[in-house]
């Protein structure tokens, strides 16, 4: 197809402009070429940087360093297994607060709000994802998290700490610092990521379909579900990935309020600790060679879990185009 | 500061004479380490350089920060709360020495409690950070202060979430009152907190502990100051309760066998006398016997001798503990002896 356009392009041409266009056209496939495939040796880079860092804690703890819920620097043993805890669950909670939000935000926005107020919500919205993340952390550690301790967490832990499985969620000490916090500063921060992306995504849904739609006599839930989100998904799903992608690196947020303690937390309150935050805290002072590399093993199981992320998005991105070709 | 000892006087006579030709020659030392003496390092710096033009490029990246810098050579010297065992020095071929002196105190955030008023002794504090005492309005705490109105709370232990030096201070005195604790968590620069949230640095562990009601913390004695902080009044080894003050620092302090201590490795935690604070601490400088480069490593041992001679007020005002004289004294001894130029002859006192 496209020799198709260039042909009449090219015979307007004067000749010598074509064989300069041409080593152009060569000069910057090159450039392009190696600028993605730098990336892809990046990748390799730092794949393989881990690893050979890691393998001295890998070949002392085994397999045991996922399942192993020890971390101490003074017998030099080492386990993954609270920092995956806290990280894994800190994002779920994040994720599970921050998708319907943002969802919300960005149908009202597009499909419902009246006009004079969209751009007033976009605005902050953006301005939210351009706050930096110790700006967060700061204000969850001096105003939310006394906010919390203040006022939610002992009227969670009076409400549901008794209950079977909503008691989990809401126990321990209501001292404002804990997964639960750096849960939901997470879900805050990832919110205008997410919010953004599914903007973006529903407004270029021709109105042409949704007009149909409504002159079918479809309601504007119907609109939503039938016409803009089958349109959409590859897009809402990126931006939902892109969120978690970022409550499972973020740093210096969750330092602030997990607690950085090496405890599997025995409810949502209690402190805890995220692969991230133990990086940011420990690194620079880690004396010895097994505790560098059991900090290093750390970052590269971030990054298979981040890996395993993507491959989960692609695959349910996969499933979803196959179930439309029937 | 008086020094009898000939030598040095001499040295810093030379030391005068030449400022003006050596800061032409090296104007900037670059040194990385502990964040506990940063404060007064940085107070030194800034008068330092307004007399001599020599800039003094301190970065508080922690004590284990210094230690990785130094050994990596990437700065002219490394600071250390930890001091190193003398086979470590050894086999990097480094030189350590006191430079000033601090104490660890453990602070609380208990309402109504003044200053220095909840008196704890090291058994009992041990048992706090193991999460065996769990209420403040336990049997143990009560015993010790009978006077007080102790809450029916929960404890929020405090601790440090990174490796640093106020934690190896502050383990090495729990490990040598409590057996419990040496058998357990240990003595480190991070060991493994059976209980409680960890802050980040002296700051983070003091701003948990203002936030966190009926929480016990500990910091370096400036940052409870500076932060307003409830301190404790903590039993020593004589057995007197003892407030934190500079004079009881001091009292630690003069306990140390510096001179019968190979490479100054010197621990002043639960130390002997009527009014010595149980958790004092030296904090250390780490430089190259053989340096790289002989003229850089001149100016820091100048800067250093300097801080020795003119910084003690500085020191007394951020609330440190400023080197006794006859420390000083062999500190310059063992410059003498140890840190040699490329053809071995010794870079201190400075030579024209």
């Amino acid at each position: 197809m496209s020799d198709m356009t260039a042909n009449p392009d090219e015979q307007r041409l004067a000749p010598e402009r074509r064989a300069v266009g041409a080593l152009g056209d060569r000069i910057f496939h090159g450039v392009t070429a190696a600028s993605a495939l730098l990336v892809l040796a990046l990748i390799a880079g730092i794949a393989v940087s881990l690893v050979i860092g890691a393998w001295p804690a890998l070949a002392k703890f085994g397999f045991g360093f996922l399942t192993s819920s020890q971390w101490n620097p003074v017998t030099d043993d080492f386990g993954a297994l609270v920092a995956i805890f806290g990280t894994l669950v800190s994002s779920a909670l994040a994720m599970a607060i921050a998708v319907p939000v943002s969802f919300g935000i960005a149908l009202f926005v597009t499909e419902l709000s009246p006009v004079w107020l969209r751009r007033p919500i976009s605005t902050a919205i953006e301005l939210l994802a351009a706050i930096p993340s110790i700006i967060y952390g700061m204000w969850g550690l001096f105003v939310f998290a006394p906010f919390l301790s203040d006022n939610v967490q002992p009227w969670l832990n009076d409400a549901f700490g008794d209950l079977p499985i909503l008691g989990y969620l809401f126990s321990g000490p209501p001292i404002g610092i804990g997964v639960f916090t750096a849960g939901l500063v997470l879900a805050i921060m990832v919110i205008p990521f997410i919010t953004a992306v599914m903007r973006d995504t529903f407004e270029v849904v021709p109105p042409v379909l949704k007009e149909s739609s409504y002159a079918l006599g479809a309601t504007t839930w119907e609109v939503v579900r039938s016409v803009i989100l089958p349109y959409t998904k590859t897009g809402v799903i990126g931006g939902i990935m892109l969120g978690l992608g970022r409550a499972l690196g973020e740093t210096m947020a969750v330092t602030f309020v997990i607690g950085n303690a090496h405890n599997i937390p025995n409810g949502l309150f209690y402190p805890g600790n995220s692969i991230a935050a133990t990086l940011a805290n420990e690194f620079t002072e880690a004396s010895g060679g097994m505790y560098t590399s059991a900090l290093i093993a750390l970052g590269l199981v971030l990054f298979v879990i981040t890996l395993i992320v993507l491959v989960l998005a692609r695959l349910l991105l996969l499933q979803l185009s196959n179930q439309e070709g029937r | 500061m008086r020094l009898s000892f000939s030598k040095t006087l001499i040295t810093a006579v030379a030391a005068l004479s030449i400022w003006g030709s050596a800061s032409a020659a090296v104007d900037q030392i670059n040194g990385a380490g502990a964040t506990f003496p940063y404060p007064v390092y940085s107070k030194w710096a800034q008068a330092y350089q307004k007399k001599t033009g020599v800039r003094f490029n301190y970065q508080a990246i922690g004590s284990g920060g210094g230690i990785k810098q130094i050994e990596a050579k990437t700065v002219d010297f490394g600071a250390s709360d930890a001091p190193l065992k003398k086979d470590e020095l050894d086999k990097y071929g480094l030189l350590q020495f006191p430079m000033v002196m601090g104490g660890v105190v453990p602070v609380v955030h208990l309402k109504g409690i003044q200053p220095g008023k909840l008196r704890l002794d090291g058994k009992t504090l041990a048992e706090i950070y193991a999460g065996k005492i769990t209420k403040w309005n336990a049997p143990a705490i009560k015993k010790l202060n009978p006077n007080l109105n102790l809450p029916n709370t929960d404890i929020t232990v405090v601790h440090r979430s990174d490796g640093s030096g106020t934690t190896w201070n502050f383990t090495s005195y729990l490990t040598k009152v409590s057996e419990m604790w040496a058998k357990g968590p240990g003595h480190a620069k991070a060991v493994a907190w059976p209980t409680g949230v960890g802050g980040k640095g002296n700051q983070g562990v003091a701003s948990y502990v203002n936030r966190i009601k009926n929480s016990i913390g500990y910091v370096e004695y400036a940052y409870a100051l500076q932060n307003k902080m409830t301190y404790v009044s903590l039993k020593n080894k004589a057995g007197n309760f003892v407030q934190p003050t500079a004079a009881n620092f001091q009292a630690a302090a003069a306990n140390a066998d510096w001179a019968n201590a190979p490479g100054f490795y010197v621990v002043l935690t639960d130390q002997p006398g009527a009014k010595s604070w149980p958790i004092t601490a030296a904090t250390y400088i780490l430089m190259y016997k053989k340096p790289q480069h002989p003229k850089t490593a001149q100016a820091v041992l100048k800067f250093f001798d300097w801080a020795y001679e003119n910084g003690d007020k500085m020191a007394a005002d951020l609330d440190y503990v400023p080197m006794p004289d006859s420390a000083v004294k062999l500190v310059h001894d063992k410059w003498h002896s140890q840190i040699k130029g490329d053809n071995g002859q010794p870079l201190w006192p400075v030579q024209q």
